[in-house]
Order: C-alpha cells, then sequence, then structure tokens
C-alpha cells in the first residue's frame, strides 16, 4: 500500500505533536476499585492512579520505563495498562496537533448551545444525538448559561458555518447557538503550543 | 606589592566541585546528573506572585530579619509540617539562602578554637563555613552499611571538651541519608549530655519518599533550646535562584545572628520574600507534584544502577542517589573522568564530599527522564567496559 508523501509528513506532524489520551474515569474507576478490600485497594488505587498520570503524560512513554519510574514489574505495569483499557477507564490515545505547522485550513469552533430538555430524557438523548456527527470532537454538559459545550472540527470555515446553520440550529431541541472560532492555540491538554528556550543551567553545582 | 591572603581564607583547598564544573564547562553535549538543584522552574503561581509584588512597587529593603509577614508565614509553616513553634517577631531571621544562616549562625556561636562536628560526606560549605567563622572543622564519617546515618556512638566518641556545636543535613547531600525519630532521640540525648548546640539544615526536608514523614531533631525533648533550624525555599520549591533561607531559634541566638546580618547584608532581597510568601503559604501542590516526579526518577536511576552492577541505596530523601563505584576499580576521580571524557556523562566525584566520599559518585536526578535514561544507558555501557 502507498500512503504517499502526505502520510509521511502527517506521520510526522503527529509524531512532533505528543499524545495524550482520554480518560473517562469517574463511575468505572469507583467499580474497579470497589471490587477487592483493605490496603490491597489503596495500594492498587495509587499504583492506578500513578499509571494513569504517566499515560496521561505520555501515553507513548515505553512500558519498561513506567516499571522502572514506579518500582513495578514490566508485566505489572502492562497487565494494570490492559485492565485500564479493559475497564474503559482509559478509552483511547490520541495524538496533539500543532495546527499553526500542519493543515492549517482546519477549523475549531467553541460552540455554546442552550437547549430545552425533554420530559423523561433530560439532555442526554439530545446530546448524544449532536455528538454523533462526525464534525463533533467533544461534547460537554455544562452549568451556566448555556446547556451543552460542542467543539467541532471542520475542514474549513464553510464546513463549519454549513455544520452549525444546517445541522445543528435546525434539531428542534435546539434554541440558541453562539459560535467561537479558535484563532490560536497556546496550551492544549496541558501541552503548550509554543515553547520557551529552556532557560541556561549551570552544568555542575553542589 | 602583593596583596597577601589571610591565612585562615589562603589555606581553605579550592572546591572540588568547581574544578569539576570548570572541565565539563569546556565540553559541548554532556549530560550533566552533576546538577544540584531542581530541574524545575519556580512554580507559576510563586513567580507571578512576585511579578505582582514587583508591579506594585515593591523593590525596597525589609526589616532586617525579614518582612514580618513572611517571618508569620514561616512561623505557621515550621508549626504545619515540622510540629515546631517559633515567635515570628523574635525567634525567626529571614537570610539569603540556607547558607547564609549558617554562616551567621557559626560566626554568632564560635570563638576561635571551638570545634564543631558535622557528618561527611555532606554539603562542600560546611567545613570552610566552620573554618572561616574561625572553629575548628571536625568530620565524623557516615557509612554506607548505615545508610549514611549519623550513629550516636560515633558522635559520642568524636566529642571532646572543646566541642561547641554539631552540624546536621539530612536528608543529606550527596547521599540521600535520612532519619528516624528513635536515631533522632539518641543522638539528641548525646547533644544534651554534652551541652551542644545543633544546626539542623533542613534544606531537603520536603523530598522526603515513600509516604515517609520528615522528623527533625529540633522536635526531641530539651532541643528546641539548643537547635538553630535552619531551611530555605531553595529545594522544595525549586527558588535556588531567590535566595531565601531562614533560621528559626532562641530569641538572644538570632538576635546575635541579626547584629552580623544587618552590618554584613542588610537584608534579604524583598522579591525574594515576598514570592516565598506565596510559596509557603500556598505552595504545597506544587512541592507534592515535584516530589512525586523526582521519587519516581529516583526509583528508574536506582534500578539502572543496581542493574549495571553498581551498589546504589535507594534514599529515602533528597534528589542525590550516590552509588558504589569501586567494583570498577577505578577512584571517583578517575571513574568521573572517564566517563565524562569518553561518554560525555557528568556525574560528581564523591571526594568532593570529603574523603570518605572515596568509592562513589553523587548524581542528580533533577534532571529530564530523557537525559536520565540516556545517561544510564552511556553509564552501562562504560561500567561494561572496565570489567
Amino acid at each position: 500500500m502507498d500512503f504517499g508523501e502526505g502520510f509521511e509528513a502527517g506521520f510526522f506532524a503527529v509524531f512532533l505533536a505528543g499524545f495524550f489520551f482520554v480518560a473517562g474515569m469517574e463511575k468505572a474507576y469507583a467499580d474497579f476499585l470497589r471490587l477487592p478490600s483493605g490496603d490491597w485497594v489503596f495500594m492498587m488505587g495509587v499504583l492506578m492512579d500513578a499509571i494513569i498520570d504517566l499515560l496521561q503524560q505520555n501515553a507513548l512513554m515505553p512500558r519498561a520505563d513506567m516499571a522502572r519510574l514506579l518500582d513495578m514489574e514490566l508485566e505489572e505495569v502492562e497487565s494494570a495498562i490492559a485492565k485500564l483499557e479493559a475497564e474503559g477507564i482509559v478509552l483511547g490515545y490520541q495524538a496533539i496537533i500543532n495546527r499553526e505547522k500542519w493543515d492549517t485550513e482546519k477549523v475549531t469552533a467553541i460552540i455554546e448551545v442552550k437547549i430545552t430538555p425533554e420530559r423523561g430524557g433530560g439532555f442526554d438523548r439530545i446530546a448524544s444525538r449532536i455528538a454523533k456527527f462526525e464534525e463533533v470532537q467533544s461534547c460537554y454538559l455544562v452549568s451556566g448559561g448555556y446547556d451543552l459545550l460542542v467543539i467541532v472540527e471542520a475542514a474549513n470555515l464553510r464546513n463549519a458555518a454549513a455544520f452549525v446553520a444546517e445541522k445543528l440550529s435546525t434539531i428542534e431541541a435546539v434554541q440558541a447557538t453562539a459560535t467561537h472560532f479558535r484563532l490560536k492555540t497556546y496550551k492544549e491538554n496541558g501541552t503548550f503550543h509554543q515553547f520557551d528556550s529552556a532557560p541556561e543551567r549551570l552544568s555542575v553545582s553542589p | 606589592m602583593s596583596i597577601r591572603i589571610a591565612d585562615h581564607v589562603r589555606d581553605i583547598p579550592r572546591s572540588g566541585i568547581r574544578d569539576f564544573f570548570e572541565i565539563v564547562q569546556t565540553m559541548d553535549d554532556v549530560i550533566s546528573l552533576g546538577i544540584g538543584e531542581p530541574d524545575f522552574a519556580t512554580p507559576w503561581h510563586i513567580r507571578e506572585a512576585a511579578i505582582y509584588a514587583l508591579e506594585r512597587g515593591r523593590t525596597g529593603y525589609t526589616s532586617n530579619l525579614g518582612l514580618p509577614r513572611l517571618r508569620r508565614s514561616i512561623a505557621d509553616y515550621v508549626r504545619k509540617k515540622f510540629g515546631l513553634r517559633y515567635e515570628p517577631l523574635s525567634e525567626i531571621l529571614v537570610s539569603v539562602g540556607v547558607s547564609e544562616a549558617i554562616d551567621l549562625a557559626l560566626r554568632a556561636l564560635l570563638n576561635p578554637g571551638d570545634e564543631v562536628l558535622y557528618h561527611e560526606p555532606c554539603y562542600v560549605s560546611y567545613a570552610p563555613s566552620i573554618t572561616l567563622a574561625r572553629g575548628v572543622a571536625r568530620a565524623i564519617e557516615t557509612k554506607a552499611e548505615d545508610g549514611f546515618s549519623l550513629r550516636a556512638d560515633a558522635l559520642e566518641k568524636a566529642v571532646t571538651p572543646r566541642t561547641k556545636a554539631l552540624m546536621l543535613n539530612f536528608p543529606t547531600n550527596p547521599t540521600g541519608a535520612t532519619m528516624t525519630s528513635a536515631q533522632w532521640e539518641k543522638i539528641a540525648d548525646v547533644c544534651v549530655r554534652h551541652d551542644l548546640v545543633v544546626l539542623a539544615d533542613e534544606i531537603y526536608s520536603e523530598l522526603t519518599f515513600d509516604g515517609g514523614t520528615h522528623s527533625t531533631i529540633a522536635a526531641c525533648p530539651g532541643m528546641r533550646e539548643r537547635t538553630v533550624f535552619l531551611h530555605g525555599l531553595s529545594k522544595a520549591f525549586a527558588m535556588t535562584g531567590w535566595r531565601v533561607g531562614y533560621a528559626c531559634a532562641p530569641a538572644p541566638l538570632i538576635e546575635a545572628m541579626m547584629k552580623i546580618h544587618q552590618y554584613a547584608i542588610l537584608c534579604a532581597p524583598i522579591m525574594g520574600q515576598d514570592a516565598a510568601i506565596e510559596a509557603l503559604e500556598r505552595g504545597d501542590e506544587s512541592v507534592a507534584n515535584m516530589r512525586r516526579e523526582y521519587e519516581r526518577r529516583r526509583n528508574f536511576i536506582t534500578r539502572a544502577l543496581n542493574d549495571m552492577g553498581l551498589e546504589c541505596l535507594k534514599p529515602r530523601g533528597s534528589f542525590y542517589v550516590f552509588p558504589r563505584i569501586s567494583s570498577t576499580g577505578l577512584t571517583s576521580r578517575e571513574f568521573s573522568m572517564r566517563l565524562l571524557h569518553g561518554h560525555n556523562v557528568a556525574v560528581v566525584p564523591g571526594t568532593a564530599f570529603g574523603p570518605s566520599g572515596e568509592g562513589h559518585v553523587r548524581c542528580s536526578f533533577a534532571t529530564g527522564l530523557d537525559q536520565i535514561k540516556t545517561a544510564m544507558e552511556r553509564m552501562a555501557v562504560f561500567v561494561g567496559q572496565t570489567r
């Protein structure tokens, strides 16, 4: 199979950008820990927290390095991660892309959506309906002046506008939307998009 | 005319670390595990508070003892973390780093010829500071088999009628040694019986690992009245360049130290003092995050060193490991030089921390994981070659 030049460059950008992962921890995590009891649970919780923390810092970190950092055996780390994945605590791993360097046409819209909750279904049914659109990267129910915060990625401005006008606004329960376009990213998922050069350190000090 | 340097200054040898530093400076692409300071920048909330203080024009002198608000913060912090109570107005002095506070305490306490004991291997400045204060520095060797902790019987043996004070630093630079409260009680007993003043340099106390709590000799019965509790913000809060330290001690001693401080220094810089208030009052989480990172790197480096055949204790504090390298058949200096020139990795020869550091090198893990990892790979190759 020939992926061509674009793929290679894209891969490079992905590689440069670093990785993060998405975790949906709340309930699954609690259930996960409820299984055994006593100190063991506490220890497991501490170790799982530590593994999740390392995955969030760099999901590509070699598992052998993780084992050394946490003073565990390689197999223990691997099986803990497998368990986190199987339990649906770790939902996936993604790259953080610097959009000023790659695919600069792409737009991100942050959309406030006010909706009328349904009798019986509340916000859930309508929110999941909105979330199912491929353009929607993230969808949160929030407190405050509006109900859903929807983050949309589109190939260009026209596509983003079309999504809001034709798909989102036309849903019956949607009362109002306010769309904000991303102009520049400073920090994303804990990662800075512009790096300050490292300050100088002495090479040996007491 | 040739200028004659005072004898007691002339006779102080140059720091072994400085010699080594100058060699490393001439080389490119060296990974340094020789750095005794955090690789983190000061947490942003602390820097931001200092910027705000500057914007408001807080740029003047402060009280000689330090900003009253900072001294209250210190009193609260020391009470909360160490269970020690000091009166902010008369028992706390803010200094330019712990180093200055050590110098003040020694100069305030010593008459020429008074002996000061310290445990070795240790931080490079203790013996020279004692000498500069016209005291006589006497080392007590600590041993790897004791985890480099100080034994009460070794202390007892070293005390003479001229012994005035004992200098302590746990967790220890360079060994990472720590002491338990049971060990402290035995040391405290010797100090009380021989009427010793204790200078406790607690600079690494927040960097105590494995969920352990730091214990200080100042909390032992009969010790508060004879202890100078010395601490600062450099290591735990990653604030080395701000130069803020403090001494807590009975009022008459603080008053004596203040006399020297006011004429020599006047006061610690206000920018550092303002930053220190923010750090002490709201820095716990930042410290915990950095400690967690150090702890993981410690696990990593300890295992890597043992795996390559260098016997290395897992330190319970500080950000240093002090592996034994004598199995390579090299001296500390040869090991460090050959590792540096052949493999571009800088570690500090154990002898920089006193003759009893021979057979060891100090590796700091206050360096990014990627660098530690590469350094360990290179070091393993080097150690393999010596076999």
